[in-house]
Parts: structure tokens; sequence; C-alpha cells
């Protein structure tokens, strides 16, 4: 996703320490990652991206969801498949023929592309770990900050980067919305709840080996119920019209 | 002595108006005057019973398909709530007393009102109903079970819902990252065309409606409506100024509403079931059942459907198992989601689970996600994460927010070091206001709340983590630079901390 921001980060570190800066001028502030696109033997416009047969037919599919003439809605749900058939990253291409599809200037699909952080604008390896370090995470299970930590010693790479091998590449994010079964990580479409330093290893041991390992709680427990025994809804769930007015009995 | 004072003006008034009545009335409605209010009836919330609680299939241990969906009393007759008409759903709904679930807690009712002004019928612009599904709130994950457990129920209510707001079609908006709830709902969508319950006519009722499902990508200001909307409509998730308001100028240009996922899944079971029974639950004006989500420092977290008004503390021991090493560990609690300030435990141990209650304790009821911190926890570094997350969310559309953000993230994050000079606690508590109220969207007002709690309850904390830094490092000037690195052959200027370092100084020498 950003392989240039440790690199400014590091610089900006330095900068803000050690010199201070005159009354004139402000120093100058980057952002998290870039958001110009710069031309690349991997990224240039002259590489040909195609949905294939079977994306097209859910693209048309998608298309119809929207009013004929605000197809400009379907742009994100597009670049979402593009995205999954380019290996998990939007390459210019991509937006480029999503623009295509939709009849909306390039300029457009580029701004939602870049505004949105599920579009990963450098490529990333198969198994994208995205852990979620947000205050609820950090406090709840063990912390996601132990996480982190058992992460980056066992792949040996720090949120931003890729493995060697290319199998895995690590990011932090902010809140995924599983917080009752913190600390939590996404890997790819799947979540992987209630984590402890034992059983992440184990996923990505099991990951690394091209196994699916178990989404959910890694506790033992279903969702998000009572760990220690339901509190609620240990009865039978009523039927229709139980408990209804007369009318709707 | 007020009480006293009362009695004896009441006195002549009451036997005055109805003397030969007021021999007959017991003693203690004689005596009150009419600006003294009768003593409520004691009544304690919370023990929700299961055939009371609406989400049955909240943690899947069901089938969550259509088949399942009608045994646990899904579309069990909504042709007949919808022959029935939008009029009367909007009056069921302003009877059962729903607030929007959503975290703003406005009368739904109310809400859905407002689509259906005189003479819309002549309007020949399509009509939607949005579903905000994009549930982002740290601590907050009630809607993900819902959608997993009973998408039926949230397809229902789109319709229901719908109806009442005679909408022609529902976009659902849900988070790009809850892939297993978007299958679920998916499928739910499918299997609801398929059955005829909605689509062309749905459930038979001559009513058609649709339902789409929209993935998000990712930004948490999507969960503001109007930044919803540009999304849904292709665009940046950038809020727009209110007004016109969706109800008048919505998606795609046609009067829209947006409502949260639980408030548009309880309105069927509320149809069915009447108003006056959700309205039996809570307090006044705070009635129903709620999802809470409990996060953070207990020893169960869960998600659990409880009745409205439920003390904090009996929420978190009935169903959480209690903070992790008893109660007298509990340093704090965020009652509502990251934007609501954190309470300590002397308030924690009185409120009631709503919104009045929380409101009146400096707070708000937000999403019902209470994120629980024991002594262990670090306060200072908690709402700093906050910050954190408030500056990488922020769209960056209004000035306050997009610079604010970020300023008060590296404030927040010397404070957790304590480098900083003891007046920046203020500066940084003027910058949250300088915020608070100037941008067109709530967020800037959601980073500003985490610093002004922090700043009301655990002041002392972060003033000794800065006295802490001082003792070990010196004197620290605005901004965190140290006062010992500072070049001595020239005066500190005002704006570095300069004033407030002569005054230190003068203070030490003086007595």
């Amino acid at each position: 996703m950003s392989f240039a921001r440790s690199a400014i980060a590091s610089t900006r570190a330095v900068v803000s320490r050690s010199s201070r800066r005159g009354f004139t001028s402000s120093s100058s502030r980057r952002s998290e990652s870039l958001f110009v696109h710069r031309d690349t033997d991997y990224n240039n416009p002259n590489i040909k991206f195609e949905f294939n047969p079977e994306n097209l037919k859910l693209a048309k599919e998608i298309i119809s969801r929207y009013p004929p003439q605000y197809k400009k809605g379907a742009c994100m749900p597009l670049l979402d498949l593009g995205q999954r058939q380019n290996k998990g990253w939007t390459s210019i291409s991509v937006m480029n023929e999503v623009a295509r599809l939709l009849d909306m200037p390039k300029m457009r699909v580029y701004e939602v592309a870049t505004f949105y952080t599920m579009y990963n604008r450098e490529p990333v390896a198969p198994n994208f770990v995205q852990l979620c370090t947000t205050t609820p995470c950090q406090l709840g299970g063990c912390g996601s900050t132990k996480i982190l930590e058992t992460i980056e010693s066992h792949l040996k790479i720090h949120p931003g980067q890729t493995t060697k091998d290319g199998k895995f590449t690590l990011i932090e994010v902010e809140c995924l919305g599983a917080c009752s079964n913190a600390p939590m990580m996404q890997i790819g479409d799947e979540f992987y709840e209630d984590l402890t330093p034992e059983t992440t290893i184990k996923i990505l041991d099991s990951l690394a080996k091209g196994e699916k390992p178990k989404p959910g709680p890694q506790s033992g427990r279903q969702t998000s119920e009572n760990s220690a025994g339901l509190t609620a809804l240990t009865t039978k769930p009523y039927g229709p019209g139980e408990f209804c007015l007369p009318e709707f009995q | 002595m007020i009480r006293s004072r009362a009695i004896t003006r009441s006195l002549p008034i009451a036997s005055a108006s109805t003397s030969t009545a007021a021999k007959k009335l017991p003693i203690r409605i004689a005596i009150r005057s009419l600006a003294t209010v009768s003593d409520p009836p004691v009544r304690h919330y919370g023990g929700l019973k299961d055939q009371d609680r609406i989400f049955t299939n909240l943690y899947c241990k069901h089938d969550h398909g259509l088949k399942g969906a009608k045994q646990r009393g899904d579309w069990h007759k909504t042709k007949e709530i919808i022959t029935k008409g939008d009029s009367w759903i909007i009056q069921t709904i302003k009877d059962s007393g729903l607030r929007g679930r959503g975290g703003a807690g406005f009368p739904s009712g109310l809400k859905w009102s407002f689509m259906n002004k005189p003479g819309w019928e002549k309007d020949p612009r399509p009509r939607y109903l949005v579903v905000n599904a994009d549930e982002g709130e740290p601590g907050t994950c009630k809607d993900r079970e819902i959608m997993r457990g009973d998408p039926h129920k949230l397809v229902e209510g789109c319709l229901v819902a719908g109806r009442a707001m005679n909408a022609n079609a529902a976009y659902i908006y849900i988070r790009g990252e809850f892939y297993q709830e978007a299958s679920h709902v998916q499928q739910a969508i499918d299997e609801a065309y398929k059955a005829g319950l909605i689509g062309k006519n749905a459930c038979n009722s001559g009513y058609d409606f649709d339902v789409y499902l929209h993935r998000g990508a990712g930004a948490y200001i999507c969960g503001e409506e109007t930044a919803l909307i540009e999304s849904i409509e292709g665009k940046q998730g950038k809020p727009r100024l209110k007004p016109p308001f969706p109800a008048d100028v919505g998606l795609f240009g046609c009067p829209t509403t947006v409502a949260n996922v639980e408030t548009v899944a309880v309105a069927p079971t509320i149809a069915r079931r009447g108003g006056s029974w959700f309205a039996g639950f809570g307090r006044e004006r705070n009635s129903g059942t709620k999802v809470y989500c409990i996060s953070g420092h207990v020893n169960n977290p869960c998600v659990i459907e409880e009745e409205m008004s439920i003390p904090l503390q009996e929420l978190l021991e009935k169903h959480c198992g209690g903070i992790r090493g008893g109660w007298q560990n509990l340093k704090g609690i965020i009652p509502g989601g990251c934007s609501v300030p954190v309470i300590p435990r002397s308030d924690c141990e009185k409120v009631l689970m709503d919104y009045d209650s929380l409101k009146d304790a400096q707070t708000s009821l937000g999403t019902g996600a209470v994120i629980v911190m024991d002594q262990t926890t670090d306060m200072i570094s908690a709402i700093a994460r906050f910050s954190k997350f408030y500056k990488h969310e922020s769209c960056g559309q209004c000035t306050p927010c997009r610079e604010g953000t970020t300023w008060m993230m590296n404030m927040m994050d010397r404070m957790v070091e304590g480098r900083a000079q003891e007046r920046e606690i203020d500066m940084l508590l003027e910058l949250t206001k300088q915020v608070e109220g100037h941008t067109i969207c709530a967020l800037g007002d959601a980073a500003a709340w985490p610093i002004q709690g922090l700043m009301r309850h655990f002041r002392p904390e972060v003033e000794a983590r800065l006295a802490n830094f001082h003792a070990k490092n010196g004197q620290t000037l605005f901004g965190g630079h140290l006062l010992s690195e500072t070049n001595s052959k020239y005066a500190i200027p005002d704006n570095l901390g300069g004033d407030a370092i002569r005054n230190i100084s003068q203070q030490i020498s003086s007595p």
C-alpha cells in the first residue's frame, strides 16, 4: 500500500526535532501515502486491463442496480471487482477501464480510488494482513500491541511492508468493527478474532502453507456471545405470530 | 428545607380550593403544591426476557436464511402491515417511541414522516430509503451481528420502513470490510426476491419495492448520512452542507431518508407486536430494547440485546462477567463509541444506559458501544489513539477538522509522553472548542469530545504525567521543545512559552 510511507515517516522524525524552523517558512506537510501516480514498469496506463467475461457479466448486473443516468454509482463496486481480478490491487489501468465502462472522466475514478482506503494502489501479497490497532482492540483480550509485535517478529516485517517470499503484506488499519472480539485481524476477506500470540502464529503458519484456517473467533466461541456461557437467547426462539397483536397472529 | 417550605405554602391553597375533597384525599396529595412533582414509582430496568428480544438469532446459532427466518417469525403477515398504509406504520413507530439507533437518537417516526410532506404525491421523483450499515465507530459491532444472524429482519425492515415513507427502493450501504455480513445480506435479498417478498408487487400487497446492496470501501466518514449518499453516487465520501436536507434533495437528487440498521430492522417486529409493547421498555422518551456491544476490560466481552435504561453496572456484571479484577479496578468507561466523552467510575455506578441519563452525565449513548477501561489502562494513550483515528478518518473537506485533527493528534501524542507545557492542556481544550461546531459534519465534534472528556475527568493524571516528564527532562516549551535545548543567548519568544517559563521561574524565586 505504501512502501513510501515508512521512508517519509523517518525523514519527518529527523526534521521535527533537529532543526528549528524560522518565522517565515513553514515545514512541508506530507500525507500518509502518496496521492499522485508515478508511472512505473509495473503500474502504467500501457498495461492492458480488461474484465474477464465472468466479471463483465457481474459488472453489468451491478450497473443495473443504479439509475441509468447515474451509472457512476457503480464506480466503487467495479473498482472492487477490478481489484479482485487484478491480484488484490488497483492499478491505473483498472481505474481507466472502470472509467471507460461507466462513461466517467478518468479523474473522477482516480478521486474515488485515492479516497477510500480499501483500494490498494500498490501491489500486495496474496495474504493481505490488516491488523486493527484502534483503542478497543488495544484494550481487549491480550491487546493488539502484543499481536502486532508477534506478527512483526514472526514475519520479520513492519506495517506497510511485504515479506521477502512475497506471501504476506502487513498493514495497521483503523477499527474493523469486531470490537467485542478484540483483538482481531482481517486477512483477505476473512476476520480472525479473539487472537492470542499463539493463535496468530498458527494462522500465519497455516496460511504460509497454503491452507485456509478457520475464520472467526479463535477462542472457541461461535460469534460474540458471552464466552462463559449464554446470558441471553437460551430458550427456543419464538415462532411466527407469537406474542403479536391479535391481527398479526 | 426546601421541602418544608413547599408544604407550608401549599397548605392553604389545597384547603381553599377543594375543602371538602381534601379531607377525603390521602395526606400526601393534599400537601403537594402544583410545583412539586410526585415521586415516580421505583422501577428497575433490565432483565429483558428472551420472548421480548427482537433479534433472536444474534449469535448465529440458527439458520440465517429465509427458511430459518420464517420459523423465527420474520415475513409473517408482512402484507397486512404494508396494506395498512404509511400513516399507520408511522403512527405505530411514533407510539413505540423508537429513537434512531445510530447515535443521534432522533425520533424515528418523526424522521420518517418528513418524507410525506403535503403534496408529495405530485413529486415525480423516485424516493429512497438508505440503510446505514457502515458501522465504523470504534467499539461498535452491533449491526454486524444483526446482519449476520438476522439479515431478513433488515430486508423486511427496509420494506416496512420504505412503505412508511413511500419509498421506491432501498440501498443498504454496508462497509467494505464486512464481507461475510454483506454476503448474508445479499443472500437474504436474493431469497426475498425469489419468494416475491420484495420487488414488483412485494408480498402481493400491490406495492413495488426494490432493495439493493452497496459495499463501501473503508471510510469511516461514510457513516455520516450525506457522505454516505455521496458515496453511493460514486464520489468521494465528503459530507454535504445541509440544508437542503436529504428528505428534500438526497440520493441522486431525490427525497431520501438515511436510517441505521438497528432502527430499520426493529420496525417489522414493532408493527406486529404493537407500539405500546415496545414503549413498555425503558424510561419515558428512551423506550425500547437496544443492542449493546461491550468491549475492553471486562471478563467476557459480548454483544447483547437488553432493555433501555438498564444500569450500566448491571449490564456489565450480568452479561459480561464484570470488570477484570472487580468493580473497584474500573477506571473509566466510554459508554457510546469513541466519539463520546469518557466517564469515571463514580459516574458509571449511577448512570442508566439511555439517551437522557447519559446526557446528564455529560456524555452520550451514541451507538451503545461500551468500552471499558480498568486501572491498568493508560487513559491518555487510549484517548490519543482515538485522536489518531480521527486524524486518519477526517475527509479533509473542512479546514478546522482537517488541520485540527492532526494538531490534536500531535498534541495528544506529546501528552502521552508528558512532553508538554502545563498551559498546553488548556490550549488543547481551546483547540477542541474551535473545531467543535465549525465543520460541515459531526466528525470534528466527535474528534473533540473524547479529549474534552479526558480533561474533564482525568486532568490530574495528565498533569502528573507532565510533571513527571519535567522532573526528568526539565521544563518544556510550547510545542514540546526542551528548555535545556534552547539557545540561552536569546530571549524565548512568548509563542514558544517564554512567558510561561518566566512566570514559573518567578514563582520559584519569589517565596
